[in-house]
């Protein structure tokens, strides 16, 4: 077990930098996440940790260890790709007892722990099989026990789920957590997936282009995104971004949609302390689709009542997604599923101005 | 596609190939009669009129096949044969397939350019490195020795070797390695406790290649190991049968026939490896 420092990592193909300047400090027994869009650098970061790609400027230790020049054999590190990569002409036992046997690790010790861990995978069945004769499922076990047994300070994943049917996705993600809640190891964690990193991260890493957004609690970044890309990358559906003016009146900070006027909560007001520099200002309102609710189900605060065109919607038995359009503005709402709004009709929709946010219309970054 | 326009279209594919293998069956199975009748009839009659009388036995005699095996020296020459063939198929196949897992799955320096050079040998005429070689070889005392043409087939082999097994390991998911690495394997380890036991089928089509082009040589044989019968192989004994019983060649036929008994079941041994699809179930395709 042993802390990850990542200290100014930067890679570059060729003239493309896919990492610019990483810095990341993951602790001792910590599952980390990293989510980004796909060619966001997510990847060939944990391959860098892993010592699959050289590292093109700065420095990566495991524990107090500098690694920038160790192999991956030496890294003490245990991997699990995406695509299993499981050796075919062995069969489960051998694919878990590999790692192992290079090592020379003794008989009874490799049997001792590949059936230990092939118990814990719920595997100890299929140990005579070959990768061929195994479900996506099993397959994706195999991998995760070939990296268990090992018993590794650091455990990499990539993508892991991805090849997975969605149910099985569910079921090998809450597996996952409690496998770690077991072990106890540092995991770094590679997903697309900001479910996956909302539900399994200790702390979530948001990358886009290479370069790190935020870090953060998962609902720490849920609530306080540093900007409208990671405001609109975590949670689904995304968050309604909506292009305003700022405007003061009386003591009252009013956001101007030309067709629509709102009033930020003087509480939430008040936390974002640069708001008065942004007066009179064109900036985006953000406001997540579960705090924009259905007016005629739950009325209250009239002020922040807007009548909108429903255009489509989609009900997902436990809440409804509707998409509403008002002037040029276009947003979502996730309301009760027995909401009267319909294709086509207007209706009136209530804005929970005390959980919005505002950004930068230039920079992007969240007013804070 | 409605089913009679398609079992229409199979019935005229498998016409087409059952054509083609009887044009490339008929001369062969014109030989194997040959090799059967007296030399008598050989000289007086075609193949194809034993037909005419298929169940009389007169027409047919083993005589060819002994006078082969025990008058011509055959029997020496068929073990010098498989003594150059079966070095001379392993050599190319160890050394091209290291080269071939370094070119595909390893990184250094002038990788590409030095692959191409290699590739670019394959359309140099063998012909036009005998006479360096030759002269090299008599420096060396290698002319006229197994060593000799071991080394030559070797060389010779080099190249397709490698290009094959490149472009086989190349296919394997680089994913395998990587996860080799990381369970701690180096280089060697992955090559010898992965990429070959993965490539079986690959290695097996370039054994049958290789077996075939050395076991088939004549030309190279003749170069190195000059007349010298103790080491001659089948193929330069057969050519000098040619040359000593001149229009006999019912004897021909026969030690053709012996001659190709080997590829055939090496062929045969090999064969199932091709349709195996061994990577199946490694990787999510």
């Amino acid at each position: 077990m042993a802390s990850v420092t990542l200290q100014n990592v930067t890679k570059r193909f060729g003239n493309v930098i896919a990492v610019n300047q990483a810095n990341l400090e993951i602790r001792d027994k910590e599952f980390i996440v990293l989510v980004g869009p796909s060619g966001c650098g997510k990847s060939t970061t944990l391959r860098m940790v892993a010592g699959l790609e050289e590292i093109t400027e700065g420095n990566i230790y495991i524990g107090d260890t500098l690694v920038n020049d160790v192999p991956p054999k030496d890294r003490d590190i245990a991997m699990v790709f995406q695509n299993y990569a499981l050796y075919p002409h062995m069969d489960v036992y051998n694919n878990m007892a590999f790692g192992l046997k290079l090592r020379k690790f003794p008989k009874a010790e490799i049997d001792k722990r590949v059936k230990e861990a092939a118990r814990m995978l719920g595997i100890e069945n299929l140990l005579d099989r070959k990768p061929k004769a195994l479900s996506g499922g099993q397959r994706q076990r195999v991998a995760v026990g070939r990296a268990i047994v090992r018993e590794p300070k650091v455990f990499l994943m990539d993508e892991p789920l991805s090849n997975l049917d969605a149910k099985l996705r569910v079921q090998m993600r809450a597996e996952l957590s409690k496998l770690h809640a077991r072990l106890q190891t540092t995991a770094i964690y590679v997903t697309h997936d900001q479910v996956e990193a909302m539900t399994m991260g200790d702390r979530i890493v948001v990358m886009k282009d290479g370069v790190i957004q935020q870090v953060g609690a998962p609902l720490e970044i849920y609530d306080h995104p540093v900007n409208m890309f990671v405001a609109g990358f975590i949670g689904t559906p995304p968050m309604n971004f909506l292009n305003v003016v700022l405007r003061r009146e009386g003591d009252d900070y009013i956001v101007d949609g030309g067709s629509f006027k709102l009033t930020i909560d003087p509480e939430r007001a008040r936390q974002i302390k640069n708001l008065g520099e942004y007066v009179d200002k064109e900036v985006v309102l953000g406001i997540r689709p579960e705090d924009v609710d259905d007016a005629k189900l739950h009325p209250g605060d009239e002020r922040n009542t807007v009548v909108a065109t429903g255009d489509v919607t989609e009900p997902m038995g436990a809440e409804t997604i509707v998409y509403f359009s008002k002037g040029e503005h276009q947003f979502q709402a996730k309301v009760d599923p027995h909401t009267e709004a319909t294709d086509g009709q207007e209706h009136p929709v209530r804005f929970n101005m005390r959980k919005i946010h505002i950004f930068d219309k230039d920079t992007e970054q969240a007013v804070v | 596609m409605d089913k009679r326009s398609l079992n229409f279209g199979q019935g005229f594919v498998h016409l087409v190939l059952v054509l083609i293998c009887l044009a490339w069956i008929l001369p062969t199975l014109g030989l194997l009669v040959s090799s059967f009748r007296p030399a008598h009839l050989v000289s007086n009659s075609g193949w194809w009129t034993v037909f005419l009388t298929p169940f009389d036995l007169t027409q047919y005699t083993l005589q060819n096949y002994q006078d082969v095996l025990t008058k011509t020296g055959i029997g020496k020459a068929f073990l010098n044969s498989v003594f150059i063939t079966v070095p001379a198929t392993i050599l190319p196949i160890f050394i091209g397939s290291l080269a071939a897992f370094a070119f595909a799955q390893m990184r250094f320096p002038l990788k590409e350019g030095i692959f191409l050079l290699l590739i670019g040998l394959l359309v140099v005429p063998i012909q036009m490195t005998m006479i360096p070689i030759l002269r090299l070889y008599n420096q060396l005392g290698l002319a006229g020795t197994f060593t000799g043409i071991w080394l030559a087939h070797t060389g010779y082999g080099l190249p397709f070797a490698i290009y094959l097994m490149r472009n086989f390991f190349a296919s394997l998911p680089s994913d395998l390695f990587e996860a080799a690495y990381i369970d701690g394997a180096g280089p060697i380890k992955a090559f010898f406790l992965l990429a070959l036991p993965m490539s079986v089928p690959a290695l097996a089509s370039l054994a049958i290649f290789q077996f075939l082009w050395v076991w088939n040589d004549l030309l190279v044989a003749l170069i190195y190991l000059g007349g010298t019968q103790d080491v001659a192989p089948l193929t330069v004994a057969l050519s000098s049968l040619v040359g000593s019983y001149g229009q006999n060649w019912h004897v021909l036929t026969a030690a053709a026939f012996v001659t190709m008994i080997v590829p055939l079941v090496v062929f045969f041994a090999l064969q199932r490896y091709f349709v195996r699809g061994i990577l199946a179930g490694s990787v999510k395709g």
